[in-house]
């Protein structure tokens, strides 16, 4: 649970100033610090980040009616809905969130394996 | 085994953030892209910013901006300055993308935005002199103190909205195309004035006209293309009297001319669906007891709009109207005393020069018996994910060189070792004209400002408050002798040069004629009395004539009289033809489908509604029926291509002439054509096409369905942002002028007096953010043809309940 909430609140913070990719960063280094398993490491980047990007884009989606995420939809989809898209964004946020989060566990685990401790 | 799933962990991860990160091809970056922290979702917005006040170095004092409830910008500055730096500041607000994409297609520099598929269209504004024209506009601004002053605090208000973007806040096309928007400069809003110019005066047949000439002869031509219609009722009334004595005009050479290559070139032809209609009603017509002006320019409709509304209020001037993104003050509008528009004047100012070099090494030509040095101008494109490509354009004193012998050309071809000779290459400073025009408080002041006004030229129309309306065909116009530039020209001998120009006192003028109107819509400025050559065509006469028909008859107008003729959709070419073809059409053996269509143009009343489906059939059939008529003896797309007579002389030959040898079809030598089988081939054909198109004849034949207006946003393809299918009547021989790619972009109707009263509407939105709900919130209002009132404020402290937000810019 705390490697999820930590990606969540730092990637948030971190994306206010930094590039998007900040989120890489943020769940490599999390989970490098603290991950039990691959798959965890992959589930906590991708679900830290993922939530973060799902909520500001729905967040953003019903305030201002879809007005653009339904335009761009059309154009990235082909789909009139403009919840498709919110959901594609939560997943590449994900993805990448996850992607990072299970090489840090792996980075880890193969220090580790040399002999190296935190 | 650990460090291996480490390094593929890793390595993957950066791979798949470097693919997301970049740009593939037209594939946008997905990652930047989606992220809702600095993606295409820090675009969307609620409705309108609320109320603020901003700090920017700039100003010298403090700017009050009211947004209306249509987001349209109201300028309270207490000096000029602030004024055009306010102006600047919110036009870049709502269309910085926008005013920065059109001046990068301008100056040929689309290829690093989009890579090289633009290339050959950024070569061809290059070749063109585009640049060469802004910079040649540029000087003549800056030497203007006035202008330099304007142009200036401009581009200054653009750049401290620039200056303060993140990122983030970039309008979502740099997102899409994944680029970043640069600082703007004066030249900029040089080059959006040549783009309009490009747009209204580039379109050009002399090349066709030609090839015409060198396969048919000196009486062919005369015959078929004569140098003033049959049907004209021009935009000067005839029997208006010329109050100047003229120059004397140039006598045509006596050594005929005929160019020497096999002309296999194209250009692109004038577009006969963009043009504009405006009009004004004098006081003895109106009841108001005062004038009331209208105009509507036709041009492509496009998203983000063409036009910004905006009023600028400084102690000089308290001015609304319609604002081009990219150029300061106010183009087509009214303030307290005065109200002007303008439509595009269809004279030739465009002709191409045959270059004789002196060998392959093109640094010299000849002319006026000697060999002169040739300019060169290094131009480079630079091409995104690509090497930049380095051209050479060459220039006379003509102009610049298009393109050169052996060369491949833009999109069809172009004319090969040509120079243009055109008048976007002057130096002039329209900016003055209009700067003067929105502080205008009288007559006198409209005639001084339209001296200033170079290109493109325009018929300005004018009302104000004392009771005059003029008009008036205004522009530079080169001095030619009768016919000069109807075809090629030669670049070596000097009789065949521009030979100065027509006098702007001179250009034709009406004052407060007797019938009390004035009225243009491009077709001919004036009757064949007038002592000078402006071109041996211009467009179509039918909207002209239904305008001036209408407002003949009209008596007591209000401003809703001219919002109703502007939405006319009375067809009079369908009037003309219709019932000299209809009678020739022989009932037996139609199938079903053509025996309805048949009796639908029969009960047709002549109106292109939207629902209506004689407009439909008819817009069919006449294109497919001058095409039977002229498409074998005057094709286009051939070695030697050609253009078609105009829709007059093809109905004159109908009446006149059926007999003609143009009616046999001569890719058919065993078989003879006449006009009567050519009728009834393309009636049959037309039905048939359309029953295949729509199905059986009923209301899937609808003109509205069938003509689909859209309104495309200025990146080819870009539906999702794109307003299509838009349905409404209209069409482009109808005042009404709305065809599937262009319309009135813009319609105003001022009613002067003690205050005026003035109602404006364009199809799309003050803002150009397709996240925006004022990107495209007009379409509607204009799709019915209403109109909106605009709200004319005389103060700051305005309490009026149109007004939503308000921004104030003050001294840091």
């Amino acid at each position: 649970m705390l490697p999820f909430v930590l990606i969540a609140l730092l990637s948030a913070v971190a994306q206010l100033f930094l590039p998007w990719w900040v989120i890489a960063p943020v769940a490599f280094l999390v989970c490098y610090w603290r991950s039990r398993t691959g798959w965890r490491a992959f589930g906590n980047g991708f679900a830290g980040v993922g939530t973060v990007w799902l909520i500001y884009a729905l967040f953003i989606h019903l305030q201002t009616n879809g007005i653009l995420t339904d335009r761009m939809s059309v154009l990235l989809l082909k789909s009139e809905s403009g919840l498709a898209l919110v959901l594609l964004t939560a997943l590449i946020g994900g993805l990448v969130g996850g992607m990072a989060g299970l090489a840090g566990q792996a980075v880890r685990r193969a220090a580790n394996a040399a002999g190296f401790r935190m | 085994m650990n460090r291996i799933k480490a390094i593929l962990a890793v390595t993957l991860t950066s791979v798949l953030i470097v693919c997301l990160n970049k740009n593939w091809g037209p594939i946008p970056a997905f990652g930047p892209l989606l992220s809702p922290f600095v993606g295409f979702w820090q675009n969307a917005e609620a409705g309108m910013a609320p109320g603020q006040t901003l700090k920017l170095a700039g100003t010298q004092e403090e700017v009050t901006i009211l947004y209306d409830d249509l987001g349209v910008p109201h300028i309270f500055a207490r000096n000029d300055h602030d004024a055009y730096f306010a102006q600047g500041y919110v036009t870049a607000r709502d269309r910085l993308w926008q005013m920065e994409f059109q001046t990068h297609a301008a100056a040929g520099r689309v290829s690093e935005i989009v890579g090289e598929r633009a290339q050959e269209l950024d070569r061809f504004n290059r070749r063109l002199g585009m640049v060469y024209g802004a910079e040649q506009a540029l000087k003549a601004m800056m030497a203007d103190p006035q202008s330099k002053q304007e142009v200036e605090a401009y581009s200054a208000g653009i750049n401290a909205f620039i200056n303060q973007l993140t990122p983030a806040q970039y309008p979502v096309e740099y997102k899409l195309l994944g680029y970043a928007p640069e600082p703007w400069t004066p030249l900029k809003c040089a080059l959006l004035l040549k783009q309009m110019t490009s747009t209204l005066a580039l379109g050009n047949d002399d090349l066709y006209m030609t090839n015409i000439l060198k396969s048919y002869g000196r009486a062919v031509v005369d015959d078929l293309f004569p140098d003033y219609p049959t049907r004209e009722d021009p935009i000067i009334p005839v029997g208006t009297k010329w109050d100047f004595a003229p120059l004397k005009v140039p006598s045509p050479p006596k050594d005929s001319f005929s160019a020497q290559l096999p002309l296999a070139f194209r250009w692109q032809e004038r577009d006969p669906s963009i043009g504009s209609n405006n009009w004004a009603v004098g006081a003895e017509k109106s009841a108001t007891g005062y004038p009331i002006l209208a105009n509507d320019p036709h041009l492509t409709l496009s998203l983000p709009s063409i036009w910004y509304q905006i009023q600028l209020v400084s102690p000089t001037m308290n001015v609304y109207g319609a604002s081009l993104p990219g150029a300061p003050g106010v183009t087509i509008g009214f303030n307290k005393d005065v109200a002007w528009g303008v439509t595009n004047v269809g004279s030739d100012v465009l002709d191409f020069y045959q270059i004789r070099f002196r060998d392959s090494q093109r640094r010299e030509y000849w002319h006026d018996g000697r060999w002169k040095p040739v300019r060169r101008r290094i131009e480079t494109v630079n091409i995104k994910g690509g090497p930049a490509v380095v051209d050479t354009v060459l220039y006379t004193h003509h102009g610049p060189v298009v393109y050169q012998p052996g060369e491949k050309a833009f999109n069809k071809n172009f004319p090969v070792g040509f120079a243009a000779r055109w008048v976007a290459h002057e130096p002039s400073n329209e900016l003055r004209c209009f700067y003067l025009l929105n502080r205008a408080r009288n007559y006198d002041d409209y005639r001084k400002a339209l001296t200033f006004y170079a290109a493109p030229a325009q018929n300005f129309v004018f009302a104000d408050n004392s009771k005059n309306i003029a008009i008036s065909p205004n522009g530079k116009f080169p001095l030619k002798w009768k016919e000069q530039g109807k075809f090629l020209l030669d670049g070596t001998n000097p009789t065949h040069d521009w030979q100065g120009w027509i006098p702007a006192t001179q250009n034709p003028l009406v004052k407060n004629p007797p019938r009390f109107f004035v009225s243009s819509a491009n077709q001919f400025s004036t009757d064949p009395t007038y002592p000078y050559y402006l071109h041996w065509e211009f467009a179509p006469y039918e909207r002209g004539a239904r305008i001036n028909q209408r407002l003949t008859a009209m008596q007591q107008a209000t401003p809703d009289s001219l919002r109703m003729l502007q939405n006319d959709n009375y067809n009079l070419r369908a009037a003309n033809f219709l019932p000299v073809l209809l009678p020739e059409v022989n009932q037996q053996g139609l199938d079903q489908s053509q025996q309805q269509a048949l009796k639908a143009l029969t009960t047709w009343r002549y109106q292109n509604d939207a629902s209506g489906i004689g407009a439909t059939i008819f817009t069919e059939w006449l294109t497919r029926f001058r095409k039977a008529v002229w498409d074998d003896e005057f094709r286009v797309d051939t070695e030697t291509p050609m253009r078609y007579p105009s829709y007059d002389r093809t109905l004159q030959l109908i009446t006149r002439q059926p007999d003609a040898r143009w009616f046999d079809d001569v890719s058919t030598p065993n078989q003879k054509e006449n006009l009567t089988g050519l009728i009834n081939a393309t009636f049959r054909a037309t039905v048939d096409s359309l029953v295949k198109q729509h199905g059986a004849f009923g209301p899937g034949w609808a003109w509205a369905r069938h003509k689909g207006t859209d309104i495309r946003h200025l990146i080819p393809g870009l539906d999702a942002f794109s307003a299509v299918d838009v349905q409404n009547g209209g069409g482009s021989s109808v005042v009404n002028a709305t065809t599937g790619r262009t319309g009135p972009s813009w319609r105003m109707v001022v009613a002067l007096g003690p205050s005026p009263k003035a109602y404006g509407v364009y199809p799309g939105g003050q803002s150009g953010n397709p996240g925006s709900p004022y990107y495209m919130n007009m379409i509607e209002t204009w799709r019915k043809g209403e109109l909106n009132e605009l709200l004319y404020l005389t103060s700051a402290d305005s309490q009026n309940t149109r007004v939503r937000s308000t921004l104030k810019i003050e001294k840091p």
